[in-house]
């Protein structure tokens, strides 16, 4: 028997057995295609206030169903329920996150926002890149879906975010997906794998979105809770911006694109708040929505046209709680009011009730108002790219989203009430007692030995870049289509994808993701600083200007304090960091309750940085391939291998993260953005995971061009050993390659402004190796042997 | 026939007297390399015209692209219902009159589907989606779209699909290699296990091929593969595959005159 209120279209007797079991009173039987239906109406409400409602198992508090009560003045309808259900859920609603976000818009100057054009609370924020360009991208999670139904949790990830881009009028161009799993080697990881890398290519690739980047970390904490975050990047022009929201009194309400079926009925309040213990509940496999890649690409290219021929007033996507995000946010952010009949809705399942068509999830939905006089218009718009469309009703200035079932009212609502006014939490929260003395704990106390020899540093390095989080990951990438629609300028295994926009002048766009779980499990608040940190060196070491940043915060359950704590702690981090290098957040996405038997994720916050480029032509890839380019460390290297892959090589996590200074890491980026404008690098590649060691192999392998390198006077001059110089994770780093021609110039930049640089070796296409000097001298065939064959060892 | 450097900048070349050929690229609804495919045009020094499946006017273009992309989905099969599209009608009688047609990759299972080309296109070997800079070579340089190469020189173009691996009966098999209708074949590695390395094929009087890597995404300085047949390029600088596009229009220009 269904736990729902309004379960599924039955015979009269199984209706009948539905009542009795919810106390229900069947006075209010449809016939719908010969079959028989109950409607729980407004009118059948008032009349039966005592009625029980199954208000828990829909994921509501005691005391949030009181106040879904005292708004409406009675008991809501069944329909009702269903929509405070899934809009107050976590998922939905950020109700135990939002007294922290508000920090991403008090933290933000004048300055920072110049460039924002639209802010956090849209479908994705909008940053003006110039020559009336526009980009807008975002960042958002899809995990819990993806470990139920790996591959279609996954696609619909990336369609969801695509249909956020469409929504602000833009024309998609480019996605990245951070993943994160757990153990290479435990036996489910496989099936992650597999399930989330070809559902991601499966979509993504179908679309025709150039994949440009992303992460693919292994790590036994994400075992039960994979994270797989999706970003998407959309561009146009500034007068071409669109937003949610549904204006002008007799506009009629349209939602087109795909039908509307059973599936991820629930899946917004009931996926993203529970976890996956065996609790003796039904599985919740049919809860994860199924992607039509197909579907959403005509739907890409048939919004376009709509945009393009200005016949849409308000346009908004439907992904997690469906219609009823949908109009209660359109109608809200508008004149305040809509009247909607639900029976208009084109339905894939027949048998859904008026509840399960408010929640389903079903993907490839758009919603749109339209002018009366336009109506001709968008259907001729619809019938050329095939896509079905139903007027479901019209705009209105009551002040209340009515919505009518074969007209009998089923739900009367104030809809920012729905939309807006859910509940916040201030939820307790208090520094861990345990952290003390994991902090305490640092590699150099553990037993761990540090290699010192040429034979132990040389095995090392093979060691680290064979390991999981530092191996190639051209397995996974390419499966992923980086070359459709032709402006990909960069893309994996370079620090940032680059994207041209504008094909005549190449002015175009950089975005990178970055996160360190580890670090932030050591430091929350330092820890998400590393990871913006990271972004925005990766994105100026491509040479492109830092502008926006787009987070996607992946965390335990908000409900347990210490949880709490790592979550207000990194968000505090992230805005004050956002503030001291001048970038606003734009937009992102939280993800809570991601634990498994009540153990939780290392705090995960991923942050997306987005650069531009007056020309993407000026782009700096991360690898060397002139012979006789001097190769200069960029930064200071000090004793800091806590949290630091090695460390994890080793089994060690304890200690603090690396030290961090963002005034360091704003002027590096200067030195890196200026040195590609003006032509002074030929390759450069940012220091983080794996320090020097992974950065020179990222970059001697990048072309298989090997180099001498000598670190003799790194470790004099920073007063570290070889090992340390190697392997330490010291930020505001980067390695870049200079023409002869321009090394006076570079080092007379980096001299003016005081930053540190070395010579550390130079560029030698003879030698197929990487030379350290009267140490140990690496084949770069054995390095790529080892890089490349870890992912295929596994997953192949 | 002279062979084109293929290596550096091939931007637009306005003086080139190639503008008048007028190269139609048709857009199905799940079409995903078209503007990919105009640009290559547009490139090569050509006019690149919009085609609509659903039209039933080939808009008197002197050649067709049939590009990339799941042109209806591609659920039951790739190219298995585009062939049935009221343009697709047109350009089958169309290329029986000799009109250069060609199928890059659900393009080229278009054309078999339409049985323009023999054969048939089933799922990678590997069972993956695969992206990759590919070497082919050139075994044909007498068709509509590669007489810009020297017969047996080689070529980089990017290669990315689901379903490439090619497959036909031995006898089809042995008709094509014996006919020279084998027109591309792979080099280094066969990615998805197709019969005989075979990339790409034609027709028996050689204005229609298919091809399953992509060349239009190799015809632009800084957005193509990092590497060339022809020698060592900048970073994206692989400009192989715009051969593929000269060729045709050359051809349509020195037949128009």
């Amino acid at each position: 028997m269904s736990e729902r209120v309004d379960a599924r279209l039955e015979t009269a007797d199984e209706a009948k057995n539905e009542h009795a079991e919810f106390g229900y009173v069947a006075d209010a039987v449809e016939h719908i295609e010969g079959r028989k239906f109950n409607i729980d109406t407004v009118k059948h409400a008032e009349e039966t206030p005592d009625t029980p409602l199954p208000w828990a198992e829909l994921g509501l508090k005691e005391d949030e169903y009181n106040r879904v009560v005292e708004i409406l003045g009675r008991r809501p309808t069944a329909a009702e329920l269903a929509m405070y259900s899934v809009m107050w859920s976590e998922h939905c609603s950020y109700k135990s996150s939002k007294v922290h976000l508000r920090q991403f818009g008090e933290k933000v100057t004048e300055d920072m926002k110049k460039h924002l054009m639209v802010g956090i609370g849209e479908n994705a924020g909008v940053v003006d890149i110039g020559d009336g360009w526009a980009v807008t991208y975002k960042i958002e999670s899809h995990n819990h879906p993806s470990f139920v139904e790996p591959y279609q949790g996954a696609a619909t990830g990336v369609g969801g975010i695509v249909r956020d881009i469409i929504s602000m009028g833009a024309r998609p161009v480019a996605v990245m997906d951070p993943l994160r799993f757990g153990a290479i080697d435990h036996p489910d990881t496989a099936r992650l794998v597999h399930g989330i890398v070809a559902g991601i290519g499966g979509y993504g690739n179908s679309l025709g979105l150039p994949n440009i980047g992303g992460e693919v970390v292994f790590d036994s904490v994400y075992q039960g809770n994979p994270l797989v975050n999706a970003l998407a990047v959309g561009v146009m022009r500034h007068e071409d911006i669109r937003l949610a929201n549904a204006s002008g009194v007799g506009n009629k309400v349209v939602l087109f694109g795909a039908r509307t079926g059973g599936d991820g009925i629930g899946g917004a309040s009931v996926l993203a708040s529970e976890s996956f213990e065996d609790d003796g509940k039904p599985a919740k496999r049919p809860a994860v929505q199924v992607g039509d890649p197909f579907a959403e690409k005509v739907l890409i290219e048939c919004c376009l046209e709509l945009f393009k021929s200005s016949v849409v007033e308000g346009i908004q996507d439907l992904g997690a709680a469906g219609i009823s995000c949908a109009t209660s946010e359109l109608a809200s952010n508008g004149d305040g009011g809509m009247h909607v009949e639900l029976t208009s809705v084109l339905l894939r399942d027949p048998s859904l009730t008026p509840g399960e068509i408010l929640m389903s999830e079903s993907q490839e939905r758009m919603m749109a108002v339209v002018t009366p006089e336009n109506v001709a218009a968008f259907e001729a718009i619809m019938d050329k790219w095939n896509v079905e469309y139903s007027w479901l009703g019209e705009v209105t200035d009551t002040g209340r989203l009515i919505i009518e079932w074969d007209g009998e009212k089923i739900v009367d609502v104030d809809p920012r009430t729905v939309a807006h006014e859910g509940p916040v939490y201030d939820r307790p929260y208090h520094r861990p007692e345990w952290l003390d003395g994991v902090q305490a704990d640092t590699f150099n106390s553990s037993a761990a030995e540090r290699p010192s020899s040429g034979e132990e540093l040389k095995a090392a390095v093979l060691e680290l870049m064979a390991s999981p989080n530092m191996c190639s990951k051209d397995w996974v990438t390419n499966q992923y289509d980086r070359y459709v629609q032709g402006n990909t300028a960069l893309a994996m295994p370079d620090d940032a994808g680059v994207i041209r926009v504008d094909e005549e002048t190449g002015l175009g766009v950089a975005v990178s993701t970055d996160a360190n779980g580890r670090y932030t499990y050591l430091d929350p608040y330092q820890g998400a600083q590393l990871a913006l940190a990271e972004s925005y060196r990766n994105v100026a070491t491509t040479g492109a200007v830092p502008m926006a940043v787009s987070d996607c915060l992946n965390f335990g359950s908000p409900e347990d304090p210490e949880v709490m704590w790592q979550f207000a702690e990194a968000v505090r981090g992230l805005a004050d960091g956002c503030q001291e290098l001048g970038i606003p957040v734009t937009g992102g996405n939280v993800s809570l309750y991601n634990q498994t038997g009540g153990v939780a994720i290392h705090p995960t916050p991923v942050v997306g940085v987005l650069g531009r480029f007056d020309d993407v032509a000026r782009r700096t890839p991360s690898g060397w391939r002139e012979d006789g380019q001097a190769i200069y460390l960029m930064g200071v290297t000090k004793d800091e291998l806590d949290g630091s892959e090695w460390a994890n090589l080793r089994g060690h996590l304890g200690g603090k993260p690396p030290a961090l200074d963002l005034a360091a890491e704003k002027l590096l980026g200067e030195l890196l953005i200026n040195a590609s404008r003006d032509g002074m690098i030929d390759a450069a590649h940012d220091l983080s995971e794996g320090g020097l060691a992974a950065a020179l192999s990222d970059m001697a392998l990048r072309f298989g061009v090997g180099a001498r390198i000598g670190l003799g006077e790194v470790c004099e001059r920073d007063g570290v050993d070889l090992f340390t110089a190697l392997f330490s994770e010291s930020q505001a780093r980067a390695v870049v390659s200079v023409a002869r021609s321009e090394e006076v110039r570079f080092k007379d930049m980096c001299s003016a402004r005081g930053f540190a640089h070395i010579r550390i070796g130079v560029v030698d296409t003879e030698n197929q190796a990487l030379d350290f000097q009267d140490q140990f001298s690496l084949p770069l065939a054995e390095l790529k042997e080892a890089h490349e064959g870890t992912l295929p060892k596994y997953f192949a | 026939m002279t062979e084109t450097p293929l290596i550096g900048d091939f931007s637009p070349m306005p003086d080139s007297g190639l503008s008048g050929a007028r190269i139609g690229v048709i857009t199905f609804p799940g079409t995903l390399d078209d503007r990919d495919a105009s640009r290559a045009v547009r490139i090569a020094g050509g006019t690149a015209v919009s085609l609509w499946h659903g039209d039933h006017d080939l808009k008197g273009v002197d050649a067709v692209v049939i590009p990339g992309g799941f042109s209806y989905g591609d659920y039951l099969r790739a190219g298995a219902i585009s062939r049935f599209a009221p343009l697709m009608e047109q350009v089958i009688d169309a290329s029986k009159g000799g009109l250069p047609v060609l199928g890059i990759c659900n393009g080229f299972q278009v054309l078999t589907e339409a049985h323009l080309l023999p054969g048939s296109m089933i799922k990678n070997n590997h069972l993956h989606f695969l992206c990759r800079d590919q070497r082919l070579r050139v075994e044909n340089s007498d068709t509509a779209w590669t007489s810009e190469y020297a017969a047996g020189s080689e070529i980089v173009v990017p290669l990315k699909n689901q379903d490439g691996q090619y497959v036909a009966d031995e006898k089809t098999l042995d008709e094509l290699e014996g006919e020279g209708r084998v027109v591309f074949r792979y080099v280094d590695v066969n990615p998805n296990g197709s019969r005989r390395d075979i990339a790409g094929i034609s027709n028996a009087a050689g204005n229609v091929v298919g091809l399953m890597p992509h060349p239009e995404h190799a015809v632009e300085a800084g957005f193509g593969p990092d590497s060339s047949a022809f020698g060592d390029v900048e970073l994206g600088g692989g400009t192989d595959g715009l051969g593929i596009f000269t060729s045709v229009l050359k051809k349509i220009v020195a037949g128009a005159k």
